[in-house]
């Protein structure tokens, strides 16, 4: 588990940012992404894959949350 | 010497590895590259951030040097405590020249060193009763001083003292903000930590100080995040934000204060110039209260233009307007530096190797001159920085990171560059082996470089050192003569 920060940058995606490895990308897919859920599986640019549990739509980003690693490119 | 194709720069790579023993050549291998543009991902061409190989010589610092030197050492009405030995801070005191405005000794102290002295007695007991007195004789002889930060050393951490503990009960005493920074220089691979590390020491003890409180704010109140005042950076920048309507309420934290960092909550959008060392603070301050950030260039013309424009948009059309007010003004100035300059510097080639910005921020500088970047690298960089460096540079040419000594020596000699850009510790091999040279850390103690005012010095200082004379005097008159006499014998 590992605390990563979700914003939306200038062209308007998700960025995933993760502190303790300063890992930046854009997010490809999220599973779900509606108001009243948002979260679950998420794809990296890179290849890498993180989960969320599925939760409501946070009303303001950039938004800190707790996330597995599902599976880490490199 | 004309510009190298893909296959001669990867051929180089492979000739300047092949001194290398085998599971070295294999690390180092992983940290050169040769440029190319179609790649989105830096990560598929070169490796970033990783620590550097024993016995190599890297030009890295530590993370003391990122967090005293480089995030508090210039917040200037604080007083930074380097916690431990007396030589870090000693040998490193001054040497960025982050200029300020203040009376050193008296309501500022950023050029003073001030430490512990760590002997062998305290690594023994404990330095905390030591680090608690410092603090009083501070307070005593230093009355007007605004905070303290107590930056740790090595042996901080090796002997594991409490400096929490003795920082809260000394603020509690003293009445003003005591920061201890877990800075310990074994932390990490090089002062990139160091500057995370300080970042969030800012957010721990710092950012939240004032909130709730009121603050006369205007809707166009800026920061500038991330610029040092280098030789007087900070203030050629504040310049042009302020030609332009926006009321700058923090520089952090060349010529910074405490005051203006606590404040920063308040600001409507913040500027961050040097984006490896701040970004975790303007990230935090994105979630927390809402701040945007931006990234800006005001190195050269061209980019300032685009900066200025990309700042602008954030506002109403007052300051829209006033920003196409701000760049007319300066057009005609900047063209006749350019006029003046182009011809004198047309078609020269660059290669630079500086920290964590300038390798990509300084490329649009030395194109609006007419030169050409043919190499460029990063001391810390991570995968971000070069990302955002790819766009950047030509196609072809080199990349590296954490270059070694012995690398940057044979890429010079093999590459021919007109002008090398790095540190102190570079300079004079270069320049001994008859290549022009400009420190781009310290601007060569000149200075500013940033904004407009700086273009005009930094044109200058580049054909100052291009066209010196003193480069065609390289050979001693007495061995020039030599010369065609040595050839004639091996022929």
């Amino acid at each position: 588990m590992a605390n990563i920060m979700i914003r939306r940058d200038n062209k308007g995606n998700y960025q995933f940012y993760l502190p303790k490895r300063d890992l930046e990308d854009t997010i490809v897919s999220m599973e779900f992404d509606t108001a009243e859920k948002w979260g679950g599986e998420i794809k990296l640019n890179n290849g890498g894959t993180y989960y969320i549990e599925p939760q409501v739509a946070p009303a303001r980003l950039p938004y800190s949350v707790r996330a597995r690693r599902l599976d880490a490119a490199e | 010497m004309t510009a190298l194709t893909r296959e001669e720069t990867q051929a180089l790579i492979q000739e300047v590895l092949e001194v290398y023993p085998e599971k070295a050549k294999k690390d180092r291998e992983k940290h050169l590259a040769v440029n190319d543009q179609s790649i989105e991902q830096s990560k598929k061409c070169i490796t970033s951030n990783r620590k550097s190989l024993p016995g190599v010589m890297t030009i890295r610092g530590c993370a003391y040097a990122g967090s005293k030197g480089v995030v508090w050492g210039p917040i200037k009405d604080m007083i930074h405590i380097s916690h431990g030995p007396v030589g870090c801070g000693q040998y490193s005191r001054a040497g960025r020249r982050n200029y300020y405005v203040g009376t050193t000794g008296v309501n500022t102290f950023g050029t003073m060193n001030f430490t512990s002295d760590f002997q062998e007695k305290d690594i023994v007991f404990g330095g905390d009763k030591k680090l608690a007195k410092l603090i009083g004789e501070i307070e005593t002889l230093f009355p007007l001083n605004k905070g303290i930060s107590v930056q740790s050393e090595c042996p901080i951490g090796l002997i594991g003292d409490d400096i929490e503990a003795v920082s809260k009960k000394a603020a509690k005493e003293i009445n003003k903000p005591v920061v201890p920074v877990r800075c310990e220089g074994f932390r990490g691979v090089s002062q990139s930590l160091g500057h995370h590390i300080a970042n969030d020491a800012i957010r721990d003890w710092v950012l939240s100080n004032r909130d709730g409180k009121e603050f006369p704010s205007t809707p166009y109140d800026v920061t500038i995040i991330g610029d040092y005042n280098i030789g007087g950076d900070a203030w050629a920048t504040r310049t042009i934000l302020e030609d332009m309507g926006l009321r700058v309420i923090a520089q952090w934290s060349g010529d910074g204060t405490i005051a203006e960092m606590e404040n920063t909550p308040k600001a409507k959008l913040n500027l961050l110039h040097c984006y490896r060392s701040m970004n975790y603070i303007s990230r935090h301050m994105e979630e927390k209260y809402g701040i945007p950030y931006m990234e800006y260039n005001f190195f050269g013309p061209t980019k300032i233009e685009a900066s200025i424009r990309e700042i602008a948009a954030f506002f109403d059309d007052t300051i829209k307007a006033n920003a196409e007010k701000v760049i007319a003004k300066y057009k005609p100035i900047m063209q006749g530096i350019i006029d003046k300059y182009k011809p004198r510097l047309q078609g020269k080639r660059v290669m630079l190797y500086v920290g964590g910005l300038r390798p990509r921020h300084i490329i649009g500088a030395y194109e609006d001159l007419g030169m050409e970047v043919v190499g460029t690298g990063y001391e810390f960089g991570h995968g971000d920085d070069y990302d955002r460096t790819i766009k950047e540079m030509g196609n072809a040419t080199l990349l590296y990171d954490d270059v070694t000594g012995f690398e940057f020596e044979e890429f010079v000699k093999k590459v021919k560059p007109d002008l090398v850009g790095s540190g102190i510790k570079e300079k004079f091999i270069f320049q001994k082996m008859g290549i022009p040279f400009r420190q781009m850390h310290s601007w060569d103690y000149s200075g500013p470089y940033h904004g407009y005012d700086g273009f005009a010095i930094f044109a200058r200082d580049m054909d100052m050192t291009l066209n010196n004379p003193c480069w065609s005097k390289m050979t001693a008159p007495w061995l020039k003569k030599e010369e065609p006499v040595a050839e004639k014998a091996a022929a």
